[in-house]
């Protein structure tokens, strides 16, 4: 039986919080395996870095992910290269799975231009910051996929939310109506800034909302990457396939948790209580996962150690990169509006321009 | 009278605080504005003070806020509903557009929509993409809607206040680049700045420098720096962008001849081309120059790593006015 085939209320766990494995285990290699287990980390190292080079006035305000990263990794690794995926604004380790670079993301969050241009081989949308909008393009370049009949997948992230927005309802609609190849999944982390899931919407469940689009919902524990792993697979698997008798969205939901700040600007001990976070703790995808690997002798100290080394060199060389990356030069702010420089922009650039000649940069910088 | 010291969002905070006192029918709602305070702590304290009815933090929806607010408000309450961002304010944006603006006209006055959109506005705080955008353009260009934006806390206080009163919607942007920039003393009680009217910042007699919001106060640095120069700037704030205070616009510039015009939104389509019109029409035959726009550029507004070359700065908005006095 599909794990897609079970209600929307219950909740597809794979392995235990404590490792264990409670459920059928997705046909993955050990190296795959392993490599699932290496991004977790990398993320929640990438992580830590970030939050720092933020306090220590390196980068702008950073939108963290700890506590998320089996939603993201266990999700995009279910995908194949010609697949596409569409992040909000907190998908780092999800993009990084699917061919972002670590320096990317780093250099968007630092304010330069340059890291809004995903990279030509990677099949990823740019970055949505207002909330749930990313929903319908999703919708619509999936429905474009199958006008031109490429059997391609396409995963879009979102929060729980975003499930209140016009966006939301809109995009899945569209999705149902045109059988697009979409598949919807929301990192419930239970809180949207200080708004708890319960005030979002007084459903039992996000997945139960795919019953009134004509599609499958799917609750899956999203601290669990092999779950996670498992359902979207499945899910991206009958996206692909037109011929399936089933419609071929489906929405996900994989109930997690963010341990730190919504973002580095938020204070959550003004809406959550310590012992909530800690709970949560307890449920943390990491260990869970190490823990498996290593009682079934896929990890030993020497590799786990091998690979903490080698995560920590990766995101260190992001963070060299982004932070040697010159400032950018004024004229990417005018260079990209339009096929061609209009007359007026053109005007405008040159006038800045004799103005930065006349009296000197410092006086238009402020640090 | 007592007075307290207070930044321009503590002011917001004050003047909100009043109005709920004063008014039961009062009620805050929007995004993390109850237990959180607001992103921006506008609304701290009031959820405790006056409990989660009158302070509510709704779903992730604007257009459901927004929409919602105007049923309340046709209903006979004033919701005073927040949008965390003006970068966020467009899911509502056909509400308060085609109904919140219209509800007295297409009904004949028999419904009304006493509700204010108030909603953080501006660049040059390092913020992530979509949060530093100034489109005030779009509101002050549908008719039915008042605009509003405050530079000092004093005003902020009485201009919200009048606005909660005013018996029709008003948009209210707060620029928060200032929001904790500097402090003024706001009397506890109660008072009102009305709507409408512009106040002149700086007394000067060579050239007439219109802006309002944040612009404010690098334009006064600027107009200083000026005056070492020998040019003397009248800078007049206009506090409240639709309605227009033609008349302040209009006195300045017979005194002056000339004038320039500071803006953080993009040159095409903004205000200051209002502005230069109303001085055609009104007071062509005083003009020595032409009007100078000093804006933002007709670009999407940039990541924070070039954001200082889109603002005005004090540099631009000198050598702007020096256009217009040496013409
Ligand atoms: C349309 C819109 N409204 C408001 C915001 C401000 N905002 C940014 S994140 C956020 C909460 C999002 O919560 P959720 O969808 O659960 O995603 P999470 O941040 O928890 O990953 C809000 C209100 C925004 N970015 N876009
Ligand atoms: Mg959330």
């Amino acid at each position: 039986m599909s794990v897609l085939d079970r209600g929307p209320r219950e909740q597809i766990q794979v392995l235990d919080e404590a490792g264990e494995l409670v459920g059928d285990p997705p046909s993955l290699s050990d190296d795959e395996l392993v490599a699932i287990y290496r991004e977790m980390k990398l993320a929640r190292h990438f992580d830590a870095r970030a939050v720092s080079l933020q306090r220590q006035g390196r980068m702008g305000t950073y939108p963290p992910m700890s506590g998320q990263e089996a939603a993201q990794v266990g999700s995009a690794f279910a995908l194949d290269e010609a697949d596409w995926l569409f992040p909000s604004y907190r998908e780092h380790a999800a993009t990084h799975v699917h061919g972002v670079p670590l320096e990317r993301t780093l250099l968007y969050w630092m304010g330069h231009e340059s890291g809004n241009r995903m990279p030509d081989e990677a099949n990823v949308f740019t970055i949505a910051v207002p909330i749930a909008t990313q929903i319908p393009h999703a919708t619509g370049a999936a429905w474009a996929a199958t006008l031109r009949g490429d059997r391609h997948a396409f995963l879009c992230y979102f929060g729980d939310g975003a499930t209140s927005e016009g966006d939301f309802h809109e995009g899945l609609n569209f999705a149902g109506v045109f059988d697009t190849p979409t598949v919807f999944f929301c990192n419930n982390n239970q809180w949207a800034i200080s708004v708890p899931r319960e005030r979002q919407t007084a459903s039992e469940t996000i997945a139960q909302k795919a019953e009134a689009y004509g599609f499958d919902g799917v609750q899956v524990d999203g601290m669990d990457p092999l779950a996670v792993y498992r359902v979207t697979r499945e899910a991206v698997a009958k996206a692909r396939d037109p011929d399936a008798d089933e419609s071929r969205p489906t929405l996900v939901e994989a109930v997690q948790y963010r341990f730190g700040a919504h973002t580095t600007a938020d204070d959550p001990s003004v809406y959550r209580s310590q012992e909530e976070v800690e709970e949560w703790r307890g449920k943390d995808p990491i260990p869970r996962l190490e823990t498996y690997l290593r009682e079934t002798g896929r990890l030993d100290d020497e590799r786990v150690d091998a690979i903490q080394a080698s995560i920590e060199e990766e995101v260190s060389a992001a963070v060299d990169t982004a932070e040697g990356e010159r400032r950018p030069h004024p004229e990417e702010m005018f260079s990209q509006v339009f096929a061609d420089l209009p007359d007026r922009l053109r005007e405008q650039l040159e006038d800045l321009e004799r103005l930065r000649d006349r009296y000197g940069d410092e006086r238009f910088l402020k640090e | 009278m007592s007075a307290q010291n207070l930044t321009l969002v503590q002011a917001v905070r004050d003047g909100l605080h009043t109005e709920m006192q004063n008014d039961e029918d009062v009620i805050v709602l929007g995004e993390d504005v109850g237990k959180n305070g607001g992103v921006f702590r506008a609304t701290e304290g009031l959820y405790d003070e006056f409990g989660g009815d009158r302070v509510v933090d709704t779903p992730l929806a604007e257009a459901g806020i927004v929409g919602t607010s105007i049923g309340m408000a046709a209903y006979g309450l004033r919701p005073v509903p927040e949008i965390q961002f003006m970068g966020f304010i467009y899911p509502a944006f056909d509400q308060i557009i085609s109904h919140a603006a219209r509800l007295r006209t297409r009904s004949r006055g028999r419904f009304t929509c006493p509700m204010v959109v108030r909603a953080p506005y501006g660049g040059g705080i390092r913020a992530p993409e979509h949060h530093s955008e100034s489109k005030e353009a779009f509101f002050v260009h549908e008719p039915g809607l008042k605009v509003v934006i405050p530079s000092t806390p004093y005003d902020t206080k009485g201009l919200l206040i009048s606005a909660v009163r005013d018996p029709d919607p008003v948009v209210f942007l707060e620029p928060k680049l200032i929001y904790r920039a500097f402090r003024e003393e706001v009397p506890d009680e109660e008072y009102t700045v009305p709507l409408g009217e512009a106040a002149v910042r700086r007394e000067g007699g060579d050239v007439s420098v219109f802006t309002w919001g944040a612009m404010t106060r690098v334009t006064m640095e600027a107009a200083e720096n000026l005056a070492a120069e020998g040019v003397d700037c009248e800078v007049v704030d206009l506090r409240t962008l639709s309605p227009l205070d033609r008349d302040a616009v209009v006195e300045s510039f017979r005194k002056t001849g000339r004038a320039a015009v500071v803006h953080e939104a993009p040159k095409t389509g903004g205000l200051a081309g209002e502005l230069t019109a109303i001085v055609q029409e009104e007071a062509l035959l005083y003009q020595e120059a032409p009007v100078e726009r000093i804006t933002g550029f007709d670009t999407p507004y940039p990541l924070y790593a070039l954001e200082d070359y889109y603002l005005p700065s004090v540099a631009r908005i000198e050598d702007g006015i020096r256009n217009v006095v040496e013409y």
